[in-house]
């Protein structure tokens, strides 16, 4: 029995640490693009005498389906960069010398960290104005760029983890020689640690950005016109069930195709910049 | 004896509960070159990493040419000491992302705000001097154990330290890449610098040290020069020490 449990446990413990990451194989692809076919399969065996086709409908519809596409694409560009921006920040906040600071980042880091990304999201859409005055002009601040701020949060706060976590990966050795030489905390930092770091964050930032291009669609919940909130538009102008099932694998396959090379490519790097010591 | 160098008093140190370093006295003249063997844990590396700077003495007194180190606050007091002391680690701690020559442009271009050319051709000729020419364009992880400790000692030979301190430099080799950074080392204490060395290498220590100081438990046992020392050694703990290790 005991043995067994270990077993479990070991089992358990790898689906883990797979799981935290965002790992596709190929056979992911055959598998959505199977679903994919039979799904249309079964629609059309549906399709009432005197309606169009079910991937004629869908052909109809996909410059708009793929245009939200695009959109969340977008949101996620934005997300990203706004979210790498202020994390990298926070991250070289966390080991700044200056207790007060690093207290700070550290909290703000984990808040965000551990925060549902919807509830942020939800927090971002009603307490940031739909409008504000700078300097005398109005510049409006529409929902997608609210939901975007909201996105970029945990963003931040991952990224920040990342850059935290590289930095002191490189081993005290480095510091130190560099200290030796005169360096001053600063350049030690710059043009030492971090040089060495940017390789070891590559990977896991890339993981991050995987995660938030599936996330937006988060996005369609408090009403954003992406790539969800226009397929449920056409389902619904539409009115036949029997298009729900390839009209969202269709969705299914647009995020597919578009991480999947991503989480490769990351693989990829990830065995490049694999660390020697 | 002239004036001395380095001048150190009675510094005491204490990791947590634990004091390593309990009273330790010593001076060195400009260019003599000195070696401390004892025990792993007796307090060696840590009275080096005072020397530079990398470690606070709690009490007592460093005075290094014009640098009172005990009395350093500031980060300007601390760059202006590294800039004349000078320390070599045991792991070599090269920069991985950066050549050879690289590793020894650093310092003096980024620190000292050197002439980039001019410290090329310096550098080339510091790789020269420890038989590394023609490996200028090799990464670190490129290079065997020995020949990365001579880049390491390069690095800092080009900041033109007056003082350089190594720390068990030897220890992360392979025996057969012992002997040329051995050499290397020798070199520099028979050109005149004031070298400080932390070493298992008893016949090196006997070989080009001017004095010999053997610590145990965060202090001097005894001290004196080396063919007194090895030969007769006045302690019971010294001679035990060193029955074990020749």
């Amino acid at each position: 029995m005991p043995v067994l449990n270990m077993a479990a446990f070991e089992r358990a413990a790898a689906l883990a640490s797979r799981g935290a990451r965002l790992e596709l194989l190929p056979v992911h692809a055959i598998v959505l693009a199977m679903c994919f076919m039979v799904s249309i399969g079964i629609a059309e065996a549906q399709v009432q005498s005197g309606h169009p086709s079910v991937l004629a409908t869908l052909w109809k519809w996909t410059p708009l389906i793929v245009k939200g596409f695009g959109f969340n694409i977008a949101i996620s560009f934005l997300a990203m960069a706004i979210g790498t921006f202020f994390g990298a920040f926070l991250g070289l906040a966390q080991i700044s010398m200056m207790r007060p600071v690093r207290r700070g980042a550290w909290f703000a880091t984990h808040f965000f960290r551990n925060a549902p990304w919807l509830v942020l999201l939800f927090y971002c859409m009603f307490l940031l104005p739909f409008k504000f005055t700078l300097f005398g002009t109005t510049v409006p601040f529409p929902d997608w760029m609210k939901a975007t701020l909201g996105l970029s949060l945990p963003v931040m706060a991952n990224v920040s983890e990342i850059v935290r976590g590289a930095i002191q990966s490189i081993p005290t050795g480095q510091w130190e020689s560099a200290y030796s030489l005169a360096f001053t905390r600063r350049q030690t930092l710059w043009k030492i640690i971090l040089p060495q770091g940017i390789k070891r964050m590559l990977p896991p930032w890339m993981n991050v950005y995987c995660i938030l291009a599936v996330g937006t669609v988060l996005a369609s919940v408090v009403g954003v016109q992406e790539v969800m909130t226009l397929t449920g538009d056409a389902l619904s102008s539409e009115n036949r069930p029997e298009l729900l099932m390839p009209f969202y694998g269709f969705v299914l396959l647009l995020f597919f195709a578009y991480c999947y090379p991503i989480a490769r490519w990351t693989v990829a790097m990830e065995r490049r910049y694999a660390v020697d010591i | 004896m002239t004036t001395p160098y380095i001048s150190v008093s009675e510094i005491h140190k204490s990791f947590a509960n634990t004091e390593v370093l309990k009273g330790i006295s010593f001076d060195i003249a400009k260019g003599e070159a000195v070696c401390i063997i004892g025990p792993s844990g007796s307090g060696k590396s840590t009275l080096l990493r005072c020397l530079n700077g990398l470690a606070a003495v709690d009490r007592g007194t460093i005075r290094i040419g014009s640098h009172s180190v005990h009395e350093i606050r500031t980060d300007q007091q601390r760059i202006a000491l590294r800039k004349d002391v000078s320390m070599v680690f045991q792991q070599f701690n090269l920069f991985p992302h950066k050549t050879a020559l690289e590793n020894i442009m650093m310092a003096p271009v980024h620190v000292l705000k050197q002439d980039k050319g001019e410290v090329e051709a310096r550098a080339h000729a510091l790789l020269k001097k420890v038989r590394l020419d023609g490996k200028a364009r090799h990464y670190p992880g490129e290079l065997s154990g020995g020949q990365q400790q001579r880049v390491a000692i390069a690095r800092s030979l080009a900041m033109r330290p007056s003082v350089m301190l190594f720390d068990e430099v030897t220890s992360a080799l392979d025996p057969e890449t012992v002997k040329e950074v051995l050499i290397t080392i020798r070199d520099l204490v028979h050109d005149g610098l004031t070298c400080v060395l932390v070493t298992h290498e008893m016949g090196f220590a006997r070989e080009v040290a001017e004095h010999v100081y053997f610590t145990d438990d965060g202090v001097i046992v005894e001290h004196g020069k080396p063919a007194q020392l090895f030969a007769h050694p006045e302690h019971a703990r010294t001679k035990a020490f060193l029955d074990q290790i020749l």
